[in-house]
Parts: structure tokens; sequence; C-alpha cells
């Protein structure tokens, strides 16, 4: 099976994101930029699948191809995901930051060039916060889809997925080819070793541009602006419990 | 133009989400239907029609609709969608789950998680984990939007709109498996007056609990987790209070043991009266706390107890 996983590079998970002073978007300039966190967890999955690690059989998957629409430094993360374990790497060239729908538009084409059995990428990425992409690729492919994945059994041709939904898990089985979303919960991602990162700088990153693949990627949304959330101060200390709830009472919050 | 909200409810009544949901509608139009989509859910459409200024209510039903499916309540919800302007629904995960699915089908972008409706076609919406709000306007003729319920009041009761059934949909290549509902006889997380939320501090899922329910059952809350706590499995994940769980604002939010990480205070923050319980003084929830104490939970918990008498 062939596992198709995109990554997308953000700003790292650690950093706290700050707005420019004149409101056109958030200051990435100089700021550690890392792979995705729910990307890193699709990566490893995929890995596992291919390695027969937890509860996989062994081979499961037997190519995992990456790839990532960003800027050149995107081929890091790239890279990243190929240390991780990946086999090889698509990188398509965009100095914009591309909306869901036309990210999802390239990732059809991908898809048909591919021809992957699975497409596993993570839920949302944390800098837009979207959480669409796999869902419109699903879409556009016409594949059946399963999201916020916290376990996935992959048996008979058939993605058979537990999800984190409000209220408790809903387990559904999707025919392959599927999109699979995952949530936090589903591993952790490894570390890679050093030699696997000395081993990832020969495995092959192709470069492609947008044009390439002849999709509309126009934006569809105008940010007009990006402002800092209002403000919450601290409050005021109490000593006890007996004052906090004199004082919660007092201002009708018991 | 009119506004289609796609319900989210339980079968027999519909969660105050779609009653939010409504409301953020008709800052875009007052042209509201209501879509229930669903297997027996006649209760919920009828349940629908009681929300003030809706106009009408459809109600589509199937086996996957029952179970949510996104590919089921997308090949419902894309023929209907030539008589609106936009299709709105709560950004619970379901919402999440099939509203992008929608917008794809449409060649429309969607739009998640708004916050506030500037105008027909212009929205607020959280993103960098709530750090920074995007004012982004639409340009295509149709929107799909998934609604934060917690920034629009709820829609009153008092409507008597009429309910239409419409053709449901299924989901020939998804096939349901099971579910494991958390039952509680606690309010919902989403929907409480009262939060009280435990992290890492706690240090066991025993602790969690002991610790947590009667405190939660003495001021009829909800019990909520912080990631750590979540991630250390002290408590289920559906607990999970933050940017990447639930988002919550509810009149009262009591933080124990968690020290505020960026993450869980995105999923918090907009609660009207927050109280801290945490032992370190420097701890960044205290930042955001209307009420801060300083003290282990292990004294103070009890005190609170005894405290609410």
């Amino acid at each position: 099976m062939k596992v198709l996983v995109p990554v997308k590079r953000v700003i790292d998970y650690n950093v706290k994101a700050r707005v420019k002073a004149d409101q056109s978007g958030v200051d990435l300039a100089n700021v550690k930029m890392s792979m995705n966190p729910f990307d890193e967890i699709a990566v490893e999955e995929a890995v596992r699948l291919k390695e027969g690690k937890e509860h996989h059989a062994a081979g499961t998957a037997t190519e995992i191809v990456v790839v990532s629409i960003g800027v050149t430094q995107a081929q890091e993360t790239i890279r990243t995901a190929l240390a991780m374990g990946a086999d090889r790497g698509i990188l398509i060239q965009s100095d914009t930051d591309l909306e869901p729908l036309a990210v999802a538009k390239l990732l059809k084409a991908v898809v048909e060039e591919e021809k992957p059995d699975l497409v596993l990428m993570g839920k949302q990425s944390i800098d837009g916060d979207n959480n669409a992409v796999g869902q419109m690729l699903a879409a556009l492919l016409d594949w059946p889809q399963a999201t916020f994945a916290g376990k996935l059994v992959i048996e008979g041709g058939k993605a058979t997925v537990t999800r984190e939904v409000d209220g408790g898990l809903q387990t559904l089985a999707a025919d392959l080819p599927a999109v699979v979303t995952v949530d936090l919960r589903l591993n952790t991602p490894r570390y890679a070793s050093l030699p696997n990162i000395m081993k990832a700088k020969k495995k092959e990153i192709a470069v492609k541009a947008v044009a390439d693949y002849g999709v509309d990627v126009a934006d569809r949304l105008k940010v007009l602006k990006v402002t800092e959330p209002p403000k919450r101060s601290a409050g005021v200390k109490v000593a006890d419990a007996a004052e906090l709830v004199s004082k919660l009472k007092s201002v009708g919050a018991l | 133009m009119a506004v289609l909200v796609i319900a989210d409810h339980d079968g027999s009544t519909v969660r105050d989400t779609t009653h939010k949901t409504v409301t953020a509608a008709l800052g875009l139009s007052s042209d509201v239907d209501v879509l229930v989509v669903g297997q027996g859910a006649q209760a919920a459409a009828d349940a629908a029609s009681k929300i003030a200024g809706v106009r009408k209510v459809l109600l589509a039903e199937s086996a996957g609709l029952g179970h949510g499916l996104a590919e089921a309540v997308t090949d419902t919800v894309v023929p209907l969608a030539a008589g609106y302007d936009a299709i709105l629904t709560p950004a619970s995960t379901d919402g999440k789950n099939f509203a992008p699915r929608i917008a794809a089908k449409l060649d429309v972008a969607p739009i998640s998680d708004i916050i506030e409706v500037v105008s027909a076609d212009t929205f607020v919406r959280p993103i960098y984990a709530g750090n920074a709000l995007e004012t982004v306007q639409s340009a295509d003729a149709k929107k799909v939007i998934t609604v934060r319920p917690t920034a629009f009041a709820a829609a009153a009761e008092g409507g008597s709109a009429p309910v239409e059934r419409v053709a449901g949909a299924d989901a020939p290549k998804t096939a349901f498996v099971s579910e494991e509902m958390v039952k509680s006889d606690r309010p919902d997380l989403g929907a409480a007056k009262i939060v009280v939320s435990g992290g890492r501090a706690l240090g066991s899922a025993d602790e969690f609990h002991a610790v947590m329910e009667p405190l939660a059952d003495k001021l009829g809350a909800a019990i909520g987790a912080s990631r750590a706590a979540v991630d250390a499995g002290y408590a289920p994940n559906d607990y999970q209070v933050g940017q990447t769980g639930k988002v919550v604002a509810p009149a009262l939010y009591i933080a124990i043991g968690i020290s505020g990480a960026i993450q869980h205070l995105a999923g918090m923050k907009d609660s009207k009266t927050i109280v801290a319980i945490n032992k370190d003084p420097d701890a960044p929830i205290f930042q955001v706390a209307d009420y801060g104490l300083v003290g282990d939970y292990k004294t103070v918990v009890p005190e609170l107890m005894a405290a609410l008498g």
C-alpha cells in the first residue's frame, strides 16, 4: 500500500505568534519554523504502517511519499519526514500561503499522479487553524473521509478509524482509497536518529512549481486585517477558599 | 439572500449551539432555514421549529445521516445549496467534519470557526491558536461557514416554523462500526454554566476523579482538563479544553492545578469569570484569572468544598 502524507512548514508549536504592527498578518521573520505537529503524527503513523509497529502488520505500507506546498525552506520539513522514515518527497514551491481549497486542488493533482491507497494527514495546521484540507481533498477525489483519528487499523481493503468526537469516540470503516486526518493522541512521533538524518539527505525530493499542476489557486478570501485578541488582565489574589467563595458570590458568579 | 443552518442535535432535542448559530445566521439574513439531518429525528426537527426567527425547518433522514457521516451530510446538503447564499453550522466535531467537504463540492472557500459577523461577506475568526484574529472578506457567491457557538448569544424559543421533509443521502463507501459515548449526569462541557478543570498537578487518574467529581457535583459543573492531564491519561480526551480540544466560555471557569499553556488559554479565556488555583504563584494562568488562589489543591479544594456549604 502506498501512503501519501502532506506536511506543512509552520511556526514552531512553542513560539507565541505576534501580530504585525500594520495588521497585515503574523510576523514570521526570524521565527523558528517546524513541521505542523499534527502532520508529524501522520508521518509517524505512516512509518509505523511500514515497519509493522504497534498493531500494524509489517509492510502494510510499502512506500511513503511526503508532499509539501510552500517556500523553498519547506524542503527542510520534507527532510525531517524523510529522516523519520518516509521514502521520498515532493515540494510544490509557492511563495504565498495558499488557501485550503487551493491546497486541496493541488493535492488532488498529486494523488492523481501518485495513486496512493491512503492519504494520511494532520487534522489542521496550527497557523491557519482551518481544519479543512483533508475533508476538501476527500470531496474533490470523491473518496471517503475519516477525520480526527485516534486509532487507525488497515485491514481487508478498509481503514477502520476511531475518531475523537464531541462526547466520546466513533469508529468508522472507510473503503480504501480514503483520506484519514489525524488527531493528537494517535501516537507520539519519534525523534529522527543521526544515522537516519544522514540517510535522509540522500533521499529524493522532486521540486515542482504550482503552475506544473494547472489548477486554479486564486484566493477566495481577502484578509482585511489581522489583530491581537482583546487582552484579559490579571485580577486579584485571594487569601483562602472562604474569601474566594464570598468574592464569587458578591459578583454573582455563584 | 437566504441562509441554511445545519442543526446540531441528539435526535430528540436541538443543542443550544444550534440556537447560537441561528443568531450568527440572522446577522447575514432574516431568511434563516434550519436543516436537521439524522435518523428518527422528527422530535429534533420539531424542537428546531420553535427557535425564534427560523423561517422553515427541513428534515432529511437516512441511516448514514443517523451517524452524522460527512459523505451523507454533504450529498444531502449540496442539492439544497442552490436555494441559499450561505450555509452555517456550529464548529462541533460534526460541523468541522462535513462543512469543508460541502465547501469543496460547491467550489468555495470554507470559513472556519467564526466569532463575529461583520457583514454578510466579512467575518472574524481566530488563527494561531487564538493568538491572532483574522478579518476575512469572502469573494465566493456562496459561503460555507462554521460558527464558534460560545461567541454568539442563543436565539430565543418562541418560533413556530413549518417542518418540511427533504431527501436524505447515504454514504456507500463508509460504514459506521461503533461508538462509545461518555455517559454522564453532569452538564455538557460546551454548554455548562460552570466548568471545573483539572491539570497535570493532580498526578493520577484516580486523584483526578477523586478531586474533580465531588467539586463538580457540588457546583453542578461540567469537568474539563488541560491537554497535559489528558495526555498523561488522567482524564478522557473529550474533557480537553483548549485550542485543539473544546473551546468553552462558561459564566465561571475554575482551573485547578493548571499552569495555563497558550493552547489551554485559547480554549477558556472567553469565560466570564476565571478562577485559578495553583501552588506556583508565577503560573501563567494567574495572568488571565479574575481571582487567583496560590496554594496546593490538596488543601484548597477541601476548604472550597466546606466554604460552599
